[in-house]
Protein backbone atom coordinates (compact mmCIF):
# COMPACT_ATOMS: atom_id res chain seq x y z
CA UNK A 1 0.00 0.00 0.00
CA UNK A 2 1.92 3.26 -0.80
CA UNK A 3 1.52 6.43 1.38
CA UNK A 4 -1.25 7.62 -1.24
CA UNK A 5 -3.77 5.24 -0.34
CA UNK A 6 -2.42 5.41 3.73
CA UNK A 7 -3.33 8.95 3.28
CA UNK A 8 -6.72 8.91 1.26
CA UNK A 9 -7.46 6.35 4.03
CA UNK A 10 -6.79 8.50 6.80
CA UNK A 11 -8.24 11.42 5.38
CA UNK A 12 -11.54 9.02 5.19
CA UNK A 13 -12.06 9.05 9.07
CA UNK A 14 -12.60 13.67 8.46
CA UNK A 15 -15.46 12.53 7.11
CA UNK A 16 -18.63 11.66 9.65
CA UNK A 17 -20.18 8.96 7.04
CA UNK A 18 -17.21 7.11 6.93
CA UNK A 19 -17.11 7.14 10.79
CA UNK A 20 -20.26 5.63 10.84
CA UNK A 21 -19.50 3.03 8.31
CA UNK A 22 -16.59 1.70 10.35
CA UNK A 23 -18.25 2.28 14.04
CA UNK A 24 -21.28 0.14 12.74
CA UNK A 25 -18.70 -2.60 10.62
CA UNK A 26 -17.05 -3.05 13.90
CA UNK A 27 -20.21 -3.22 16.00
CA UNK A 28 -22.13 -5.47 13.69
CA UNK A 29 -18.68 -8.22 14.18
CA UNK A 30 -19.25 -8.03 17.80
CA UNK A 31 -23.06 -8.82 17.88
CA UNK A 32 -22.55 -11.19 14.25
CA UNK A 33 -19.58 -12.80 15.58
CA UNK A 34 -20.67 -13.88 19.01
CA UNK A 35 -24.56 -14.78 17.81
CA UNK A 36 -23.43 -16.18 14.87
CA UNK A 37 -21.27 -18.57 16.62
CA UNK A 38 -23.91 -19.88 18.70
CA UNK A 39 -26.40 -20.16 15.62
CA UNK A 40 -22.98 -22.19 13.59
CA UNK A 41 -22.22 -24.37 16.36
CA UNK A 42 -26.00 -25.27 17.44
CA UNK A 43 -26.71 -25.91 13.31
CA UNK A 44 -29.74 -23.15 13.07
CA UNK A 45 -28.50 -21.46 10.46
CA UNK A 46 -31.79 -22.59 8.26
CA UNK A 47 -33.80 -21.16 11.36
CA UNK A 48 -31.62 -17.82 10.73
CA UNK A 49 -32.30 -17.64 7.60
CA UNK A 50 -36.37 -18.07 7.89
CA UNK A 51 -36.18 -15.28 10.36
CA UNK A 52 -34.29 -12.98 8.27
CA UNK A 53 -36.39 -13.14 5.63
CA UNK A 54 -39.21 -12.72 7.05
CA UNK A 55 -38.61 -9.71 8.33
CA UNK A 56 -39.02 -8.42 5.13
CA UNK A 57 -42.96 -8.17 5.99
CA UNK A 58 -42.08 -5.71 8.91
CA UNK A 59 -40.11 -3.61 6.43
CA UNK A 60 -42.90 -3.49 4.05
CA UNK A 61 -45.51 -3.11 6.42
CA UNK A 62 -43.10 -0.56 7.98
CA UNK A 63 -43.36 1.45 4.97
CA UNK A 64 -47.63 0.99 4.41
CA UNK A 65 -47.98 2.61 7.93
CA UNK A 66 -45.44 5.23 7.66
CA UNK A 67 -43.47 3.86 10.74
CA UNK A 68 -39.68 3.38 10.79
CA UNK A 69 -39.65 -0.24 8.82
CA UNK A 70 -36.67 -1.57 10.83
CA UNK A 71 -39.65 -1.66 14.18
CA UNK A 72 -41.37 -3.33 11.80
CA UNK A 73 -38.91 -5.66 11.05
CA UNK A 74 -37.89 -6.20 14.30
CA UNK A 75 -41.58 -7.48 15.52
CA UNK A 76 -41.67 -9.64 12.27
CA UNK A 77 -38.57 -11.27 12.80
CA UNK A 78 -39.09 -12.05 16.54
CA UNK A 79 -42.94 -13.39 15.95
CA UNK A 80 -41.56 -15.32 13.08
CA UNK A 81 -38.92 -16.89 15.31
CA UNK A 82 -41.71 -17.76 18.05
CA UNK A 83 -43.61 -18.96 15.06
CA UNK A 84 -41.08 -21.50 14.29
CA UNK A 85 -40.84 -23.12 17.58
CA UNK A 86 -44.71 -23.35 18.01
CA UNK A 87 -45.24 -24.70 15.10
CA UNK A 88 -43.09 -27.45 15.13
CA UNK A 89 -43.26 -27.98 18.72
CA UNK A 90 -47.01 -27.87 19.12
CA UNK A 91 -48.46 -27.83 15.72
CA UNK A 92 -46.43 -31.27 14.58
CA UNK A 93 -44.95 -29.49 11.01
CA UNK A 94 -41.49 -30.43 10.66
CA UNK A 95 -38.68 -27.54 11.55
CA UNK A 96 -37.70 -26.93 8.27
CA UNK A 97 -41.24 -26.58 6.28
CA UNK A 98 -42.09 -24.64 9.16
CA UNK A 99 -39.33 -22.45 8.60
CA UNK A 100 -39.93 -22.41 5.08
CA UNK A 101 -43.77 -20.98 5.34
CA UNK A 102 -42.63 -18.49 7.63
CA UNK A 103 -39.76 -17.42 5.72
CA UNK A 104 -41.83 -16.98 2.69
CA UNK A 105 -44.86 -15.53 4.22
CA UNK A 106 -42.62 -13.01 5.39
CA UNK A 107 -41.47 -11.77 1.84
CA UNK A 108 -45.17 -12.36 0.93
CA UNK A 109 -46.38 -9.81 3.11
CA UNK A 110 -43.27 -7.47 2.76
CA UNK A 111 -44.35 -7.14 -1.23
CA UNK A 112 -47.80 -6.81 -1.12
CA UNK A 113 -47.14 -4.05 1.32
CA UNK A 114 -44.91 -1.99 -0.65
CA UNK A 115 -46.62 -2.33 -3.43
CA UNK A 116 -49.74 -0.72 -1.69
CA UNK A 117 -47.16 1.76 -0.65
CA UNK A 118 -48.35 4.92 -2.80
CA UNK A 119 -45.62 6.80 -4.44
CA UNK A 120 -41.69 5.53 -4.64
CA UNK A 121 -40.42 3.38 -1.52
CA UNK A 122 -37.22 5.09 -0.58
CA UNK A 123 -34.22 3.12 0.60
CA UNK A 124 -35.64 -0.63 -0.92
CA UNK A 125 -32.95 -2.02 -2.13
CA UNK A 126 -30.95 -0.46 1.43
CA UNK A 127 -32.72 -2.90 3.04
CA UNK A 128 -32.56 -5.73 1.02
CA UNK A 129 -28.98 -5.27 0.15
CA UNK A 130 -27.15 -2.72 2.93
CA UNK A 131 -25.93 0.58 2.86
CA UNK A 132 -23.38 0.56 5.40
CA UNK A 133 -22.39 4.00 4.00
CA UNK A 134 -25.79 5.50 5.27
CA UNK A 135 -26.17 4.18 8.40
CA UNK A 136 -27.44 6.85 10.86
CA UNK A 137 -26.26 7.70 14.33
CA UNK A 138 -29.12 6.65 16.19
CA UNK A 139 -28.33 3.27 14.40
CA UNK A 140 -25.16 2.90 15.90
CA UNK A 141 -26.23 4.01 18.95
CA UNK A 142 -28.97 0.83 19.11
CA UNK A 143 -25.92 -1.69 17.31
CA UNK A 144 -23.98 -0.68 20.33
CA UNK A 145 -26.55 -1.28 23.22
CA UNK A 146 -27.10 -4.56 21.60
CA UNK A 147 -23.36 -5.86 21.24
CA UNK A 148 -23.29 -4.52 25.23
CA UNK A 149 -26.05 -6.47 25.79
CA UNK A 150 -24.87 -9.75 23.94
CA UNK A 151 -21.57 -9.56 25.27
CA UNK A 152 -22.81 -9.30 28.78
CA UNK A 153 -25.33 -12.31 27.68
CA UNK A 154 -22.32 -14.74 26.70
CA UNK A 155 -20.40 -13.58 29.51
CA UNK A 156 -22.34 -13.96 32.03
CA UNK A 157 -24.40 -17.31 31.10
CA UNK A 158 -21.44 -18.68 28.87
CA UNK A 159 -21.00 -21.68 30.43
CA UNK A 160 -25.18 -22.28 30.44
CA UNK A 161 -25.20 -21.59 26.80
CA UNK A 162 -22.75 -23.84 25.83
CA UNK A 163 -23.78 -26.99 27.64
CA UNK A 164 -27.58 -26.39 26.15
CA UNK A 165 -25.91 -26.15 22.46
CA UNK A 166 -24.12 -29.09 23.09
CA UNK A 167 -26.24 -31.25 24.77
CA UNK A 168 -30.05 -30.33 24.99
CA UNK A 169 -31.45 -33.02 26.63
CA UNK A 170 -28.49 -33.51 29.05
CA UNK A 171 -29.12 -30.11 30.15
CA UNK A 172 -32.80 -30.35 31.06
CA UNK A 173 -31.68 -33.26 32.65
CA UNK A 174 -29.70 -31.17 34.80
CA UNK A 175 -32.04 -28.54 35.80
CA UNK A 176 -31.04 -25.65 33.44
CA UNK A 177 -33.51 -23.29 32.07
CA UNK A 178 -33.39 -25.05 28.84
CA UNK A 179 -36.33 -23.48 27.60
CA UNK A 180 -35.97 -19.92 28.70
CA UNK A 181 -32.46 -20.08 27.28
CA UNK A 182 -33.87 -21.17 24.13
CA UNK A 183 -36.30 -18.23 23.79
CA UNK A 184 -33.95 -16.03 24.98
CA UNK A 185 -31.32 -16.66 21.91
CA UNK A 186 -33.93 -16.89 19.63
CA UNK A 187 -35.12 -12.83 20.80
CA UNK A 188 -31.13 -11.98 20.26
CA UNK A 189 -30.99 -13.37 16.80
CA UNK A 190 -33.79 -11.25 15.98
CA UNK A 191 -32.45 -8.50 17.11
CA UNK A 192 -28.93 -9.09 15.91
CA UNK A 193 -30.47 -9.83 12.55
CA UNK A 194 -32.74 -6.93 12.16
CA UNK A 195 -30.05 -4.28 13.65
CA UNK A 196 -27.49 -4.88 11.32
CA UNK A 197 -30.09 -5.81 8.25
CA UNK A 198 -28.28 -1.67 7.77
CA UNK A 199 -24.94 -2.81 7.58
CA UNK A 200 -25.57 -6.14 4.44
CA UNK A 201 -28.83 -6.08 3.88
CA UNK A 202 -32.08 -8.86 4.05
CA UNK A 203 -30.70 -11.23 1.48
CA UNK A 204 -26.52 -11.05 2.64
CA UNK A 205 -27.07 -10.94 6.32
CA UNK A 206 -26.61 -14.99 7.31
CA UNK A 207 -23.20 -14.70 5.42
CA UNK A 208 -22.15 -12.58 8.53
CA UNK A 209 -23.55 -15.22 11.00
CA UNK A 210 -21.66 -18.03 9.28
CA UNK A 211 -18.70 -17.22 7.16
CA UNK A 212 -16.44 -15.37 9.30
CA UNK A 213 -17.60 -18.31 12.42
CA UNK A 214 -16.45 -20.82 9.10
CA UNK A 215 -13.31 -19.63 9.16
CA UNK A 216 -12.67 -19.25 13.23
CA UNK A 217 -13.49 -22.45 12.82
CA UNK A 218 -10.71 -23.60 10.68
CA UNK A 219 -8.35 -22.39 13.13
CA UNK A 220 -10.38 -23.49 16.89
CA UNK A 221 -13.14 -26.07 18.06
CA UNK A 222 -13.27 -24.48 21.35
CA UNK A 223 -16.65 -22.02 21.27
CA UNK A 224 -15.58 -19.59 23.47
CA UNK A 225 -12.60 -19.04 20.92
CA UNK A 226 -14.15 -19.22 18.07
CA UNK A 227 -16.47 -16.48 19.23
CA UNK A 228 -13.46 -14.14 19.74
CA UNK A 229 -11.66 -15.21 16.06
CA UNK A 230 -15.78 -14.54 14.28
CA UNK A 231 -15.73 -10.91 15.81
CA UNK A 232 -12.21 -10.48 14.31
CA UNK A 233 -12.88 -12.26 10.84
CA UNK A 234 -15.97 -10.09 10.71
CA UNK A 235 -14.23 -7.04 11.54
CA UNK A 236 -11.39 -7.63 9.44
CA UNK A 237 -12.99 -8.68 6.15
CA UNK A 238 -15.99 -5.32 6.95
CA UNK A 239 -13.34 -2.81 7.04
CA UNK A 240 -11.22 -4.11 3.88
CA UNK A 241 -14.27 -4.56 2.34
CA UNK A 242 -15.47 -1.51 2.99
CA UNK A 243 -12.52 0.32 1.86
CA UNK A 244 -12.73 -1.66 -1.58
CA UNK A 245 -16.72 -0.17 -2.38
CA UNK A 246 -15.63 2.89 -1.92
CA UNK A 247 -12.71 2.91 -4.01
CA UNK A 248 -14.27 0.74 -6.71
CA UNK A 249 -17.09 2.60 -6.27
CA UNK A 250 -19.48 -1.00 -5.90
CA UNK A 251 -22.07 -2.09 -3.28
CA UNK A 252 -20.90 -1.93 -0.07
CA UNK A 253 -22.77 -5.14 1.09
CA UNK A 254 -21.86 -7.29 -1.75
CA UNK A 255 -18.15 -6.22 -1.64
CA UNK A 256 -18.24 -7.26 2.21
CA UNK A 257 -19.60 -10.50 1.65
CA UNK A 258 -16.94 -11.16 -0.99
CA UNK A 259 -14.06 -10.13 0.89
CA UNK A 260 -15.52 -12.83 3.84
CA UNK A 261 -15.34 -15.94 1.67
CA UNK A 262 -12.27 -14.39 0.55
CA UNK A 263 -10.85 -14.48 3.50
CA UNK A 264 -11.78 -17.50 4.38
CA UNK A 265 -10.53 -19.30 1.48
CA UNK A 266 -7.07 -18.12 2.47
CA UNK A 267 -7.17 -19.24 5.89
CA UNK A 268 -8.37 -22.46 4.57
CA UNK A 269 -5.49 -22.56 2.24
CA UNK A 270 -2.99 -21.62 4.82
CA UNK A 271 -3.98 -24.39 7.26
CA UNK A 272 -4.04 -26.79 4.48
CA UNK A 273 -0.28 -26.03 3.36
CA UNK A 274 0.63 -25.84 7.21
CA UNK A 275 -1.09 -29.62 7.72
CA UNK A 276 0.74 -30.53 4.47
CA UNK A 277 4.26 -29.15 5.64
CA UNK B 1 -31.43 -51.22 50.28
CA UNK B 2 -32.82 -47.65 49.61
CA UNK B 3 -35.60 -47.18 47.05
CA UNK B 4 -33.80 -44.84 43.91
CA UNK B 5 -37.18 -44.89 41.82
CA UNK B 6 -40.46 -46.70 41.15
CA UNK B 7 -42.94 -46.77 37.94
CA UNK B 8 -46.19 -47.55 38.59
CA UNK B 9 -48.82 -48.57 36.48
CA UNK B 10 -46.40 -46.17 33.29
CA UNK B 11 -47.59 -46.02 29.60
CA UNK B 12 -45.28 -43.47 27.78
CA UNK B 13 -44.93 -42.60 23.93
CA UNK B 14 -44.76 -40.02 21.56
CA UNK B 15 -47.80 -37.70 19.84
CA UNK B 16 -50.19 -40.28 21.33
CA UNK B 17 -48.88 -43.56 20.37
CA UNK B 18 -48.05 -45.50 22.85
CA UNK B 19 -44.49 -47.39 23.24
CA UNK B 20 -44.77 -48.25 27.01
CA UNK B 21 -48.09 -49.89 28.13
CA UNK B 22 -48.47 -50.30 31.70
CA UNK B 23 -45.36 -50.92 32.91
CA UNK B 24 -43.47 -51.43 36.55
CA UNK B 25 -40.21 -51.15 37.77
CA UNK B 26 -38.57 -50.49 40.83
CA UNK B 27 -34.68 -49.29 41.23
CA UNK B 28 -33.00 -49.84 45.10
CA UNK B 29 -29.34 -48.90 45.71
CA UNK B 30 -26.98 -51.64 44.35
CA UNK B 31 -29.34 -52.62 41.66
CA UNK B 32 -27.16 -53.34 38.05
CA UNK B 33 -30.14 -53.98 35.68
CA UNK B 34 -29.62 -54.88 32.15
CA UNK B 35 -32.42 -53.04 30.11
CA UNK B 36 -32.90 -55.64 26.97
CA UNK B 37 -35.50 -55.60 24.12
CA UNK B 38 -35.78 -55.02 20.34
CA UNK B 39 -35.04 -51.78 18.56
CA UNK B 40 -38.30 -49.63 18.51
CA UNK B 41 -39.96 -51.72 22.54
CA UNK B 42 -39.47 -48.52 24.55
CA UNK B 43 -35.95 -49.01 26.13
CA UNK B 44 -35.00 -45.60 25.50
CA UNK B 45 -38.47 -44.22 26.01
CA UNK B 46 -38.75 -45.42 29.29
CA UNK B 47 -34.94 -44.08 29.80
CA UNK B 48 -36.51 -40.69 28.40
CA UNK B 49 -39.18 -41.23 31.50
CA UNK B 50 -36.41 -41.57 34.12
CA UNK B 51 -34.44 -38.95 32.85
CA UNK B 52 -38.04 -36.92 32.88
CA UNK B 53 -37.70 -35.24 29.42
CA UNK B 54 -40.51 -37.32 28.60
CA UNK B 55 -43.98 -37.13 30.53
CA UNK B 56 -45.99 -40.40 31.38
CA UNK B 57 -49.39 -40.61 29.66
CA UNK B 58 -50.83 -41.97 32.55
CA UNK B 59 -49.25 -44.00 35.62
CA UNK B 60 -46.39 -42.51 37.87
CA UNK B 61 -42.54 -42.27 37.75
CA UNK B 62 -41.72 -41.17 41.62
CA UNK B 63 -38.12 -40.12 42.02
CA UNK B 64 -36.69 -40.81 45.53
CA UNK B 65 -33.26 -38.91 44.83
CA UNK B 66 -32.85 -35.65 43.07
CA UNK B 67 -32.96 -34.90 39.34
CA UNK B 68 -29.40 -33.92 39.22
CA UNK B 69 -28.09 -37.22 40.98
CA UNK B 70 -28.91 -39.12 37.81
CA UNK B 71 -26.25 -39.75 35.95
CA UNK B 72 -27.31 -40.56 32.31
CA UNK B 73 -24.94 -41.48 29.48
CA UNK B 74 -26.60 -41.40 25.80
CA UNK B 75 -26.20 -42.97 23.01
CA UNK B 76 -23.54 -41.39 20.71
CA UNK B 77 -25.25 -40.94 17.79
CA UNK B 78 -27.15 -37.99 19.74
CA UNK B 79 -24.23 -36.40 19.96
CA UNK B 80 -22.79 -33.76 17.46
CA UNK B 81 -19.48 -34.61 17.01
CA UNK B 82 -18.51 -31.63 14.80
CA UNK B 83 -19.32 -29.22 17.95
CA UNK B 84 -16.49 -26.93 19.02
CA UNK B 85 -16.12 -28.18 22.38
CA UNK B 86 -13.38 -29.61 24.63
CA UNK B 87 -13.17 -32.80 26.11
CA UNK B 88 -13.21 -30.76 29.50
CA UNK B 89 -15.46 -28.60 29.22
CA UNK B 90 -17.90 -31.62 28.13
CA UNK B 91 -17.11 -33.39 31.25
CA UNK B 92 -17.29 -30.03 33.41
CA UNK B 93 -20.72 -29.69 32.01
CA UNK B 94 -21.89 -32.89 34.21
CA UNK B 95 -21.89 -30.37 36.84
CA UNK B 96 -24.61 -28.13 34.48
CA UNK B 97 -26.87 -27.39 37.33
CA UNK B 98 -23.69 -25.25 38.65
CA UNK B 99 -23.27 -23.57 35.17
CA UNK B 100 -25.39 -20.68 35.77
CA UNK B 101 -23.38 -17.55 36.42
CA UNK B 102 -20.62 -19.90 36.82
CA UNK B 103 -18.55 -17.26 35.12
CA UNK B 104 -17.85 -15.30 37.61
CA UNK B 105 -16.85 -18.03 40.31
CA UNK B 106 -13.80 -19.81 40.50
CA UNK B 107 -15.14 -23.24 40.07
CA UNK B 108 -11.88 -25.42 41.52
CA UNK B 109 -13.72 -28.35 43.10
CA UNK B 110 -15.56 -28.67 40.05
CA UNK B 111 -12.39 -28.61 37.89
CA UNK B 112 -10.79 -30.48 40.11
CA UNK B 113 -12.99 -33.32 40.09
CA UNK B 114 -13.23 -33.04 36.17
CA UNK B 115 -9.41 -33.70 35.99
CA UNK B 116 -9.66 -36.81 38.83
CA UNK B 117 -12.09 -38.63 36.82
CA UNK B 118 -10.17 -38.21 33.12
CA UNK B 119 -7.09 -39.24 35.56
CA UNK B 120 -9.27 -42.19 36.65
CA UNK B 121 -10.62 -43.10 33.15
CA UNK B 122 -6.72 -42.60 31.61
CA UNK B 123 -7.39 -40.31 29.37
CA UNK B 124 -6.22 -37.46 30.76
CA UNK B 125 -3.82 -36.25 28.13
CA UNK B 126 -6.35 -35.30 25.48
CA UNK B 127 -8.34 -33.26 28.12
CA UNK B 128 -7.84 -30.11 25.60
CA UNK B 129 -8.94 -32.01 22.27
CA UNK B 130 -12.25 -31.36 20.56
CA UNK B 131 -14.71 -34.20 20.72
CA UNK B 132 -14.64 -34.78 16.59
CA UNK B 133 -11.50 -35.33 17.22
CA UNK B 134 -11.99 -38.19 19.49
CA UNK B 135 -12.43 -42.86 19.13
CA UNK B 136 -15.07 -44.17 19.81
CA UNK B 137 -14.00 -45.76 22.79
CA UNK B 138 -12.44 -42.36 24.43
CA UNK B 139 -15.46 -40.44 23.47
CA UNK B 140 -17.76 -42.84 25.50
CA UNK B 141 -14.81 -42.75 28.46
CA UNK B 142 -15.32 -38.35 28.55
CA UNK B 143 -19.26 -39.21 28.16
CA UNK B 144 -19.06 -41.62 31.73
CA UNK B 145 -16.68 -39.06 32.89
CA UNK B 146 -19.47 -36.64 32.56
CA UNK B 147 -22.37 -39.00 33.45
CA UNK B 148 -19.91 -39.16 36.91
CA UNK B 149 -19.80 -35.81 37.92
CA UNK B 150 -22.11 -35.32 40.43
CA UNK B 151 -21.27 -38.48 41.71
CA UNK B 152 -25.14 -40.07 41.07
CA UNK B 153 -27.01 -42.47 43.16
CA UNK B 154 -28.38 -44.18 39.81
CA UNK B 155 -26.10 -44.21 36.71
CA UNK B 156 -28.33 -44.69 33.18
CA UNK B 157 -26.44 -45.84 30.01
CA UNK B 158 -28.26 -45.87 26.55
CA UNK B 159 -26.31 -48.54 24.63
CA UNK B 160 -22.59 -47.42 25.60
CA UNK B 161 -20.87 -50.45 23.63
CA UNK B 162 -21.67 -48.78 19.97
CA UNK B 163 -19.23 -47.42 18.05
CA UNK B 164 -16.57 -49.22 20.39
CA UNK B 165 -14.30 -52.16 19.45
CA UNK B 166 -14.63 -55.75 21.75
CA UNK B 167 -11.59 -54.51 23.68
CA UNK B 168 -13.12 -51.65 25.29
CA UNK B 169 -16.12 -52.86 25.87
CA UNK B 170 -14.83 -55.47 28.34
CA UNK B 171 -13.01 -52.31 29.79
CA UNK B 172 -16.23 -50.97 29.76
CA UNK B 173 -18.42 -53.29 31.63
CA UNK B 174 -15.44 -54.01 34.28
CA UNK B 175 -15.87 -50.72 35.48
CA UNK B 176 -19.27 -50.53 35.44
CA UNK B 177 -19.21 -53.88 37.69
CA UNK B 178 -16.43 -51.34 40.33
CA UNK B 179 -18.76 -48.12 39.83
CA UNK B 180 -21.67 -50.91 41.30
CA UNK B 181 -20.29 -50.75 44.50
CA UNK B 182 -21.19 -47.14 44.99
CA UNK B 183 -23.98 -46.51 42.53
CA UNK B 184 -27.17 -48.70 41.12
CA UNK B 185 -26.67 -48.82 37.01
CA UNK B 186 -29.31 -48.94 34.52
CA UNK B 187 -27.87 -50.13 31.31
CA UNK B 188 -29.32 -50.18 28.27
CA UNK B 189 -28.10 -53.12 25.44
CA UNK B 190 -29.29 -54.83 22.26
CA UNK B 191 -26.45 -56.54 23.48
CA UNK B 192 -27.86 -59.46 25.29
CA UNK B 193 -25.29 -62.08 25.74
CA UNK B 194 -22.20 -59.83 26.51
CA UNK B 195 -24.40 -57.60 29.53
CA UNK B 196 -25.68 -60.89 30.97
CA UNK B 197 -21.90 -61.50 33.06
CA UNK B 198 -21.75 -58.36 34.54
CA UNK B 199 -25.36 -57.23 35.56
CA UNK B 200 -26.98 -58.69 38.36
CA UNK B 201 -31.07 -58.59 36.92
CA UNK B 202 -32.89 -58.44 33.45
CA UNK B 203 -35.18 -56.13 32.00
CA UNK B 204 -37.00 -57.23 29.23
CA UNK B 205 -38.79 -54.55 27.22
CA UNK B 206 -41.18 -54.71 24.65
CA UNK B 207 -44.05 -52.39 25.16
CA UNK B 208 -44.34 -54.52 28.39
CA UNK B 209 -41.78 -54.68 30.97
CA UNK B 210 -40.66 -58.15 32.65
CA UNK B 211 -38.08 -57.26 35.68
CA UNK B 212 -36.37 -60.90 35.65
CA UNK B 213 -34.89 -61.40 38.91
CA UNK B 214 -31.39 -63.21 37.76
CA UNK B 215 -28.97 -62.17 34.73
CA UNK B 216 -29.62 -65.85 33.55
CA UNK B 217 -32.45 -66.02 31.23
CA UNK B 218 -33.62 -69.00 29.32
CA UNK B 219 -35.01 -68.30 25.00
CA UNK B 220 -38.23 -69.81 26.37
CA UNK B 221 -38.57 -67.16 29.47
CA UNK B 222 -37.80 -64.64 26.87
CA UNK B 223 -39.99 -65.72 24.78
CA UNK B 224 -43.23 -66.16 27.26
CA UNK B 225 -42.07 -62.50 27.71
CA UNK B 226 -42.54 -61.79 24.56
CA UNK B 227 -39.21 -60.43 24.18
CA UNK B 228 -37.55 -61.49 20.55
CA UNK B 229 -34.06 -63.21 21.02
CA UNK B 230 -31.62 -61.50 19.56
CA UNK B 231 -28.58 -62.92 17.71
CA UNK B 232 -25.18 -61.73 18.26
CA UNK B 233 -22.37 -61.27 16.13
CA UNK B 234 -18.88 -61.13 16.97
CA UNK B 235 -16.88 -61.50 13.54
CA UNK B 236 -18.41 -63.28 11.61
CA UNK B 237 -19.79 -65.98 13.86
CA UNK B 238 -23.40 -65.27 15.33
CA UNK B 239 -24.01 -67.27 18.17
CA UNK B 240 -25.50 -66.26 21.53
CA UNK B 241 -24.54 -66.59 25.00
CA UNK B 242 -27.82 -67.29 26.55
CA UNK B 243 -28.51 -70.23 28.53
CA UNK B 244 -30.83 -72.79 27.31
CA UNK B 245 -33.15 -74.17 29.77
CA UNK B 246 -31.44 -76.78 30.93
CA UNK B 247 -27.97 -76.49 30.79
CA UNK B 248 -25.74 -75.11 33.29
CA UNK B 249 -22.55 -73.95 31.34
CA UNK B 250 -22.28 -71.46 29.67
CA UNK B 251 -22.38 -71.36 25.95
CA UNK B 252 -18.64 -71.39 24.63
CA UNK B 253 -17.46 -67.80 23.38
CA UNK B 254 -16.13 -68.09 19.31
CA UNK B 255 -14.14 -65.61 18.63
Amino acid sequence: MNTNTMNTIIELFSYDFFVNAFLASLLAAISCGIVGTYIVSRRIVFISGGITHASFGGIGMGYYLGINPLVGAGIFSILSGMGIQLFSSKGKVREDSSIAIWWSLGMAIGIIFVYLTPGYAPNLMSYLFGSILTVSTGELWLMLALAVIIILFFTFFYRTILYISFDEDFAKTSNLPVNLFNYLLMVLISLTIVLNIRVVGIILILSLLTIPQATANVLTREFGRMMFYSVGFAFLASFIGLLISYFADIPSGATIIFTQVVLFGIVKLIRAFNIKH
Amino acid sequence: MKKLLEIKNLSAGYDGNIVLDDVNLEVHSGDFIGVIGPNGGGKTTLIKTILGLIKPISGEMILHISKTNIGYLPQVNQIDKRFPISVIDVVRSGKSDSALFSSFRRNTAEKEKAESLLAEMGISEIRNKAIGELSGGQMQRVFLCRALMNNPELLVLDEPSTYVDNNFEGELYLKLKELNGQMAILLISHDVGTISFFVKTIACVNRNLHHHPSNIITEEQLASYNCPLQIIVHGNIPHTVLRLHDEHEHHEHHH
